[in-house]
């Protein structure tokens, strides 16, 4: 229940988070929203000697619609989920984020926080991939932008360097013919997914399925695109025989992870329910 | 050491705190505010929810630092001139509580909750709790108690939560 | 006020709550004293180990660290005691100590304790002890523990085995399955839990050197038990020198009855250091070392006629008990389990047999119903498949067999004192119409035409409140080490304030309101002036604690009986001031006169006046109205009830989905209703956690992978269900109220409506049955698998 010791810095702009990493190195850890971290802490998983509180950094926190949907990397869960304009323009990124944790975990945790910390659980990775986000982080030679395809490179590891700072996230705006649903099974006491399956999906104007993004969390050790099934159902018209046939390609080419809530064979399985189910809801979406 | 500000239940204080000091040790040790409760340590049970600027928050998984600076509310700061809030009126009216141990979380999350909704259904009160447990009362009084608030703050009639 | 209105069977809301909304309320860790310092205990990583050396040097000499004890330290007082050593348990009753020394048994096992100035040093100088630890083997499976070659936890208990309790008949039950027309046979888990108090336990104790006098405020569900145990048995103290205190507690559910490690350490370091020492568990502390549930593995066997009438029952039972005997570890599995284990119905031939078990795992003992959840999960589980073998309604099985209104008091035979009463049909039948029953075969037929799979289950649940009497309880039958009993004491203050001791205590349960509506009515006072203390050693009377839905049936009777007492003397006390006989004295609505002069009464008031000043008195009576009862009931009380559930599986998930909860219960004469709903609803949302959520799940290394709220599945308000409740009422005949107890009448009925309602459902599948619990994984395999 107690955390180890260490020194905390609470800077008020990247620059200086960013110079703050530099000079402690591996023993600093970056303070979001902290849920995922302190509770660690508590548990003594781990003891940072160095904490960089960034929920102090006005200018990451911001959520702005225009062309696409930009998200600051200190912008909370609630501050998105509450956002109109982003759930008009981008439903899907508000859905999923009304579904992680609760509502005091939603009040707290932050957009940066969830992709940087890549818990092979968490949801938002998982939409990240779907809707091609792409990330901005500053590091010390300034900054630079990483595609969400990028971005998960194995459990609880990113593309990011040790002294960069997640500083936005832009994801696109979904216009017409494009229709993108998030669906999940909650893990019951952690509320972390079991498996989450992102889809999006763009219509051309014949009707049928022009480009698609699957991307799944929660069954593996970090969230995946799910290339034979979005192969599967571009150029088909997205029907439920459509669907099908691109849901049993499902999960066929990935790491599982098991645990006591579920097994690989069941994640396994239900990759494929999930991923239906997601693809169904983006197509319906999509034709409007 | 360092010392923060914070104005808790419309106090101001100012204190020296450890880095580590979790808020809600902060809270009950520092300040002796024991109406915010621990009943974990991984931020699932929602004993020691508190507001942080109008915002409901689990303060075991927040730094005392972390809240210089800001308004805290706590359970002890909902009943105004000795006048019980709704919600603390509707937990006492419908049975909402046995042990008392995570009420005053509970409470404070369905204040946040009443804020965003005023006029929350029983799905969306259930929901709107999910991050708080409480092992006694199966929840069915705690959801009818913040009906009967969200029936009396919205001033409809004088039977609420019937 | 004269007039004074019924208060019993009024939905009163709660004399507690004012204080427990407003932040007010004082819990164990809200307590602070001078000087009081924290202690933090440093725990076995491993679930069996040889501890070489303990090193505490770098701890010690970390700043703010005031002292470092280990096992060896407290060798100068005894190990914590099994009271209730039921079962048989012979010579090899083996106990924790304050701390461990020399061996570690299971995950979680305390092994050294540091004292600092504040819990954040205490909890830093863990990691810098230093341990050498030697492996050894374990094991945490009940059954495989008593298995040749598996690993041994104590020297005195070959294979593992604490005990080996029967019950019933064996060769009538054996002859009963030889000559069956139909038998079903069956592997069924009850699996661990984790009790879950929203508060954690711990302890906080302070010594006076001057008198030698210790304090000690606990999470305690019975403080006087505790006072005695740690002085007689664990300290060899007069019981005078120690004083127990329960402030608020935050739920027990059984968790809270046991004496604790952390009473001992406590204790014995503040007398060591002269400071007050304050413990509070962590939660994943609680969960590691704290007391667990159930954890029964067994084989049953039921067997009947092919028109449905059952014949006979053939259980067999491996209980994991844990590392060692917590306080009535043994009882649970045995008196509270096997010997109701025939449940509702009349089974003319059974037997049940139990195995206590030592296991590297944490101590099992009583949780939220304590073994008669374990037996009517099994009993309800075998009518279903017995139903499902010949084909006929399960509703129709149960009534069939229901022991019937006519054969109370009714002796199960397996040892049990006579079922007191019971009308089951009746709450069965109430509960089918509440849910539609007529209607639902046709509807469930539709939906799975749909690819949608509705079941309802039914549970017909008998159990055992307010366990007494001490003659059939104690150690001459059942080995409880002590009585039953329960205390109350009343007395009328000069100004005619009613103050009641109680030896039960609330932690959750709304004792004060209903003890003070029973005494405002019985008494005729104003509810208002009715005191009800409780939880202190200091200043109430030995009681027995609240457990096992005991507090009204014996408590509350101890109090009414108190009452008694005190309008007799009452009455004698207005004949004088009235020059009247004693004789024709009649008592009513708080006054005292001469039969049929109701005007010239004396109030209750005047006469506790008269008491008190006593300037003028009866010949040969005390001044002052002060009664004490210790009530032993003849039997316990048995309350019953029928719960259904209809539930749906998602088909492709397994997932499942609670879609109406009916309960139907009678728990005898009603004192506060809103209070007994909220009780249900409480233990009815335990069973449900246990048939779709939770799971204590230890890994083959005795790792405990369910060690925090993260992976144990304790539910919240948005998976469980609204329950519709109603009541049927058959007074207890066991004492005056007729009341029987509500507190786990919940949990005992719904974990196996549930379940029947999972399996029905899955009807379609061919399953038959399906462990606890109901996790959609788990589901979803048995509709693959068949």
């Amino acid at each position: 229940m107690i955390p180890g010791e260490f020194q905390y810095f609470a800077p008020t702009t990247v620059d200086e988070a960013v110079s703050l990493l530099q000079q402690h190195g591996e023993d600093a850890k970056l303070l979001g929203g902290g849920h995922s971290l302190l509770p660690a802490m508590k548990l003594r998983l781990t003891t940072p000697a160095v904490l960089i509180d960034v929920t102090k950094i006005s200018d990451i926190k911001g959520v702005s619609v225009n062309g696409s949907v930009t998200v600051g990397g200190g912008a909370t869960y609630h501050a998105v989920a509450s956002n109109d304009a982003v759930r008009s323009a981008c439903g899907v990124l508000a859905d999923c984020v009304a579904q992680i944790g609760d509502t005091q975990v939603r009040n707290r945790g932050t957009i940066g926080g969830s992709l940087a910390h890549a818990d092979p659980a968490a949801d938002l990775p998982a939409v990240a991939l779907a809707l091609g986000a792409t990330i901005t982080a500053q590091g010390p030679g300034g900054a630079r932008t990483i595609n969400a395809d990028d971005m998960f490179v194995e459990m609880l590891t990113t593309a990011l360097e040790p002294n960069e700072i997640i500083t936005s996230v832009s994801f696109p705006r979904l216009g017409a013919g494009a229709g993108a649903a998030y669906e999940k099974m909650r893990q019951p006491a952690s509320r972390y997914a079991i498996v989450g399956v992102a889809a999006y999906v763009k219509l051309g104007s014949d009707g049928n399925v022009a480009e698609a993004r699957v991307a799944v969390t929660g069954a593996g050790p970090k969230a995946t695109r799910q290339d034979a099934t979005e192969a599967a159902i571009t150029g088909t018209n997205g029907d439920d025989a459509a669907i099908a046939a691109a849901t049993d390609k499902a999960g066929e080419d990935m790491d599982y992870l098991g645990d006591i809530h579920a097994s690989e064979e069941y994640r396994r399985a239900m990759v494929k329910v999930y991923t239906k189910r997601a693809l169904a809801k983006a197509i319906a979406q999509a034709r409007g | 050491m360092s010392t923060i500000s914070v104005t808790v239940n419309g106090r101001t204080y100012q204190s020296d705190v450890e880095p580590r000091t979790l808020l809600v040790h902060y809270l009950r040790e520092q300040l002796n505010l024991t109406g915010t409760h621990i009943g974990c340590d991984t931020s699932q049970c929602g004993a020691c929810v508190v507001h942080i600027n109008g915002q409901s928050v689990k303060s075991c998984t927040v730094l005392a630092v972390q809240a210089d600076g800001a308004e805290i509310t706590t359970i002890e700061g909902l009943a105004q001139n000795g006048q019980l809030h709704p919600l603390q009126e509707g937990f006492w009216e419908k049975h909402g509580l046995q042990c008392g141990y995570c009420t005053p979380g509970m409470i404070m999350s369905a204040y946040d909750l009443l804020q965003q909704n005023p006029n929350p259904t029983e799905d969306e009160i259930r929901h709107g709790l999910e991050g708080n447990l409480c092992r006694c009362t199966g929840y069915q009084n705690i959801v009818k108690a913040v009906q009967y608030a969200a029936d009396k703050m919205n001033g409809s009639g004088n039977s609420p939560g019937e | 006020m004269t007039t004074v209105t019924k208060m019993v069977g009024q939905s009163l809301k709660r004399r507690e709550d004012p204080k427990l909304i407003t932040g007010k309320g004082n819990f164990l860790d809200d307590i602070k004293l001078q000087g009081m310092s924290h202690a933090a205990i440093l725990r076995s990583p491993y679930a069996h180990a040889k501890i070489n050396s303990i090193d505490t040097s770098k701890a010690k000499a970390l700043p703010g660290v005031i002292a470092i004890f280990t096992g060896d330290d407290m060798m100068d007082i005894n190990p914590l005691p099994c009271a209730w050593q039921a079962g048989r348990v012979q010579n090899n009753a083996n106990t924790p100590r304050a701390l461990s020394a020399g061996k570690a048994l299971y995950a979680g096992d305390g092994i050294a304790m540091v004292v600092a100035e504040n819990r954040y040093i205490a909890r830093d100088a863990l990691d810098l002890i230093e341990v050498d630890y030697e492996p050894l083997p374990v094991v945490v499976d009940a059954k495989k523990a008593t298995e040749a070659g598996a690993p041994q936890l104590h020297e005195n208990a070959p294979n593992n085995i604490c005990m080996t309790w029967d019950c019933g008949h064996k060769d009538a039950t054996d002859a009963a399955f030889s000559s069956a027309e139909v038998t079903v046979k069956e592997q069924i888990i009850n699996q661990r839990l984790i009790p879950t108090p929203m508060e954690t336990r711990g302890a906080l104790a302070r010594y006076d050197e001057a008198t030698g006098e210790f304090t000690v405020w606990m999470t305690s569900q019975a403080p006087h038990v505790m006072r005695l145990l740690l002085t007689a048995f664990v300290f060899g103290i007069p019981e005078t020198k120690l004083r127990c205190i329960s402030p608020n507690v935050g739920g027990g559910f059984g968790q809270k009855i046991f004496c604790y490690a952390d009473m001992a350490f406590t204790m014995w370091a503040a007398r060591k250091l002269g400071r007050p020492v304050k413990f509070v568990e962590d939660r994943s502390e609680n969960y590691r070392s704290s007391t667990h549930g159930r954890d029964h593995i067994t084989d049953v066997e039921i067997a009947g006629t092919k028109d449905g009438t059952i014949t006979g029952l053939r259980i067999e039972t491996w209980a994991n008990l844990g590392a060692y005997l917590s306080t009535i570890a043994p009882g649970i599995p045995t008196t509270l389990y096997g010997r109701i284990a025939t449940g509702v119905y009349k089974i003319p031939a059974a037997y049940c047999k139990v195995h206590g078990v030592y296991t590297n795992t944490a101590m099992v003992d009583a949780y939220r119903g304590a073994g008669r959840p374990e037996a009517s999960y099994l009993i309800e589980r075998m009518v279903d498949r017995f139903a499902a073998e010949i084909g006929m309604d399960p509703a129709e099985v149960r009534r069939k067999n229901f022991i019937q209104p006519s054969d109370f008091p009714y002796d199960n035979g397996m040892g049990l004192l006579p079922y007191d009463s019971g009308n089951y049909e009746p709450a069965l039948d109430r509960a089918l119409a509440m849910v539609g029953y007529a209607d639902f075969r046709n509807e469930q037929a539709e939906a799975r035409k749909q690819g949608k799979y509705l079941g309802l289950g039914i549970s017909s649940y008998v159990e055992i409140c307010g366990v007494a009497p001490s003659a059939w309880i104690g150690l001459p039958g059942e080995g409880w080490g002590a009585g039953l009993w329960e205390s109350a004491n009343i007395r009328v203050h000069l100004t005619g304030q009613v103050v009641v001791t109680t030896g039960s205590l609330p932690h959750g349960q709304g004792v004060e309101t209903t003890f003070a509506q029973i005494v405002a009515d019985e008494l005729g006072v104003p509810y208002e002036s009715v005191l009800i203390e409780h939880s202190d050693t200091a200043g109430t009377p030995f009681g027995y604690g609240t457990y096992g839905s005991r507090s009204l049936a014996v408590g509350g009777t101890a109090l009414y009986k108190s009452v008694a007492k005190v309008k007799e003397k009452a009455k004698k006390i207005a004949a004088h001031m009235l020059e009247a006989n004693p004789a024709d004295i009649e008592y009513a609505d708080g006054k005292a006169y001469v039969k049929g002069s109701p005007d010239q009464a004396k109030t209750l008031g005047e006469i506790a006046l008269q008491a008190s000043v006593a300037y003028s008195l009866p010949e040969g009576v005390e001044p002052f109205l002060d009664e004490t009862t210790y009530y032993d009931p003849p039997n316990c009380t048995f309350p019953f009830g029928t719960h259904i559930a209809i539930v749906e599986v998602d088909g492709a998930t397994g997932m499942v989905a609670i879609k109406r909860y009916v309960g139907v219960d009678d728990v005898g004469n009603p004192i506060n209703p809103l209070i007994i709903d909220g009780q249900l609803h409480g233990g009815i949302a335990q069973g449900i956690a246990q048939a779709l959520y939770e799971h204590g799940v230890y890994d083959e290394n005795g790792q405990l992978v369910s060690g925090t709220l993260m992976d144990y599945a304790v539910p919240n308000a948005a998976m469980l269900p609204n329950y519709e409740l109603d009541r049927t009422v058959t007074p207890s005949p066991v004492n005056p109220m007729g009341v029987k107890g509500a507190g786990e009448a919940g949990t005992i009925g719904s974990a196996q409506a549930i379940m029947n309602a999972v399996i029905d459902a899955l009807a379609p599948f061919g399953v038959k049955h399906l462990q606890m619990p109901a996790t959609a994984e788990r589901v979803w395999r048995a509709m693959q698998s068949h």
